[in-house]
């Protein structure tokens, strides 16, 4: 168990509070312009269904970045993470002008010294996106 | 399909690659990160994922980008990205296999500054059949 002045205790087995980050087709223009990828399965719905899938879908790196965002925001910022892994099983699709959700939770499952290690679920309209999603922290 | 050959070999970068602020300040804003004196956890794949196209690419390696999808990343971070850092990516290709038509590679990407290994990434890349 580690504690933080008395203001919170994070043991093995604590959950962090569940998120809801929203995605739309502008999200993943900003990300295919931050990012350089450019890949039109991520801005073009005809191209994207030439190519079998069911849509726009989102790039599975801006998944992973928003579950980096969630975690760094309770660790304390960018510098805390150590180790991050996850494994793309489903994309999060995104019809144009709509909105669809990235819901992410955590739970802490090891501690050593000031090293944290969190399992992360990250569901889009419940359906499980991201598997093997680890991180570890220095908080 | 991808050169045999190719597996276990180590591609070192030409290029270096200095992190701008601008660039920093744009990965955040998608992400709605407003600390921006050094990199979101993730920004160093708009550097790794270039680096493994261009030499995954190659005609002496002749992995087909155009089909490929993401399979699994991961990221060991010695030191958060900073603007103004330079790199050099060398990638590994540690992996390669069949199944049920697919291929399935793994790279490792090795972003130096220098001498200094600041981060270093596995990217899971599938070549669709």
């Amino acid at each position: 168990m580690v504690d933080f002045g008395g203001a919170r205790m994070i043991e093995v087995g604590t959950v962090l509070p569940e998120r809801v980050f929203e995605i739309d087709r502008e999200l993943l223009v900003a990300y295919a312009n931050a990012s350089e990828d450019q890949n039109p399965i991520h801005q073009n719905e005809e191209f994207a269904l030439s190519v079998g899938l069911p849509n726009v879908i989102a790039h599975g790196m801006l998944t992973m970045a928003l579950v980096g965002k969630y975690v760094t925001d309770w660790a304390g910022g960018s510098a805390s993470v150590k180790e991050f892994g996850a494994r793309f099983v489903k994309p999060v699709i995104v019809p144009a002008n709509q909105k669809v959700d990235l819901t992410v939770s955590a739970t802490v499952v090891e501690i050593n010294g000031n090293l944290i290690s969190l399992t992360i679920t990250a569901t889009s309209a419940g359906v499980k996106v991201l598997g093997m999603t680890k991180m570890v922290v220095i908080k | 399909m991808l050169n045999p050959d190719s597996v276990g070999r180590t591609f070192k970068g030409a290029e270096t690659i200095t992190v701008s602020q601008s660039q920093i300040d744009s990965f955040a804003s998608v992400l709605g990160e407003t600390q921006t004196d050094i990199a979101p956890p993730t920004f160093s794949i708009r550097i790794t994922l270039n680096q493994m196209q261009k030499i995954l690419s190659d005609s002496d390696v002749n992995l087909d980008w155009s089909r490929l999808v993401h399979g699994d990343q991961r990221f060991e971070i010695n030191r958060p990205i900073k603007a103004g850092d330079s790199f050099t990516c060398s990638s590994t290709i540690e992996s390669y296999r069949v199944a049920a038509g697919n291929e399935i590679v793994t790279v490792r990407g090795d972003l130096f500054s220098g001498n200094e290994l600041v981060v270093s990434t596995w990217s899971t890349l599938v070549v669709r059949a």
